[in-house]
């Protein structure tokens, strides 16, 4: 199971808020998170790594996609 | 995890350079005020005529104008808006008569409690109360929608603002209003403010320094990062305060505050709630927007119409206390905030949207 949660435009604690509510849902799998502000970023990589979550991160364009992976 | 020593470091040198402002002349326990500096701002561009509260603070144009430095330097300069752009105005204009009411933004409620001033706790208490709320209607649904892309030239123009009145402000200050008296009058030398200025902008664009966000997540995800930044600026100025014999415990004959404890509770109060459903304090509005938040921007603007008001209505503060027409004010505009989010909450899109599961690319 993938899920993407497209949380460009979205200010702080949505983007967190969002992936949080998916990452406890799968429990593991793969999520991609799409974003365009820095701070969403980076405040998703840190929950996820916290939650035990594995985070790739990469710059397409005007966005960062972070691949989140837990087995 | 993303080590927590960058946002401890931004609020030591945040705090440590409030304190080295405050004795090269800024106002006690006022080293730096986002709110207060803003209504400095709204009063040095006459927008309100309390004459002792007029400055063109440069603190403010060097955090901009560094905030977007940074940005531009680290590539996360992205220009948005168009996310409930007006709400965010009249949001902002109900956030800083919070923080007029009680006579500072987070930012100086926790250098007030680093120089022993108790009110400040209250304040603190307010601020914690609204917080709360504000992540109950969050995690009830409660968004203010999604920001689309703008042109980029869009993102120019708040610091570009910034840069035009800085110019002006070194070429020609006759042309602004400034206090003869009163904490308009108490100003460190201008390129030391700026200085600072833009030293505190690159460091909170870098590490996201916010302050009613660390409590938020505090509060939230029982996360520490931001909230570390707030211990960081606590500790700095703490210690500078007790190096300087300026840390002196009570309620009473504290520098610009008044004991009205219930006014300082629900002033922050208002503030916090308001300060949540925008996504940050003023500090961080005032990043996001030379990031390129065009709706941060915006929301700057309703924090100085909102200065401008408190002051032109006689609804902010003094050390005697807080006028009826404050406590109205306040009193208003938790009714309003509060029915704002209670409304966009029971009319959330967003969550519904933004995640799709199943897909395999």
């Amino acid at each position: 199971m993938e899920a993407v949660i497209d949380v460009r435009g979205l200010m702080c604690p949505e983007p967190v808020l969002l992936t949080r509510r998916e990452l406890q849902r799968l429990k593991k799998g793969r999520v991609r998170v799409i974003t365009d502000t820095a701070a969403a970023r980076d405040n998703v990589t840190r929950l996820a790594q916290h939650e035990g979550w594995h985070v790739s991160v990469t710059e397409e364009g005007n966005t960062w996609v972070l691949l989140l992976q837990k087995d | 995890m993303r080590g927590k020593a960058p946002i401890l470091v931004a609020g030591l040198v945040t705090g440590a350079l409030a304190i080295c402002l405050t004795v090269a002349g800024n106002p006690p326990n006022m080293g730096v005020c986002i709110a207060c500096f803003l209504r400095d701002i709204t009063g040095a561009l006459r927008l309100h005529t309390a004459p002792p509260v007029q400055y063109l603070r440069p603190e403010i144009l060097g955090l901009v104008l560094g905030a977007f430095a940074s940005a531009l330097a680290a590539r996360e300069f992205r220009v948005t808006g168009g996310a409930s752009t007006f709400t965010r105005f009249v949001l902002g204009m109900f956030v800083m008569i919070g923080f007029l009411v009680f006579l500072g933004c987070p930012l100086r409620m926790t250098l007030r409690l680093a120089a022993g001033d108790l009110n400040a706790l209250l304040g603190l208490c307010g601020l914690l109360t609204g917080v709360a709320i504000g992540v109950l209607f969050i995690s009830r649904g409660f968004s203010l929608g999604r920001a689309v892309p703008q042109a980029r030239a869009n993102g120019y123009v708040f610091p570009g603002l910034a840069a035009f009145l800085l110019v002006l402000f070194l070429a020609a200050p006759g042309l602004f209003a400034a206090s003869a008296e009163g904490p308009g009058a108490a100003h460190a030398p201008a390129l030391f403010s700026l200085a600072a200025g833009l030293f505190i902008g690159a460091l909170a664009q870098r590490t996201r320094l916010c302050l009613v966000g660390g409590f938020r997540d505090l509060i939230f995800f029982r996360d520490y990062y931001l909230i570390t930044g707030f211990i960081g600026l606590f500790a700095a100025a703490l210690i500078g305060n007790l190096l300087l014999g300026n840390f002196h415990a009570g309620f009473s004959g504290q520098p610009i505050a008044h004991t009205d404890g219930i006014w300082n509770f629900l002033g922050m109060t208002l503030a916090g709630l308001g300060s949540v459903l925008l996504g940050g304090c003023p500090l961080r509005q005032l990043v996001a927007a030379s990031e390129g938040n065009t709706d941060a921007a915006v929301t700057v603007f309703g924090y100085i119409v909102g200065a401008a008001l408190a002051h032109n209505f006689g609804l902010a503060a003094s050390p005697k206390g807080v006028p009826p027409a404050g406590q109205f004010a306040v009193l208003v505009g938790l009714v309003v905030v509060f029915g704002l989010a209670a409304v966009l909450t029971a009319t959330r899109t967003t969550t519904e949207r933004s995640v799709v599961r199943g897909s395999s690319n």
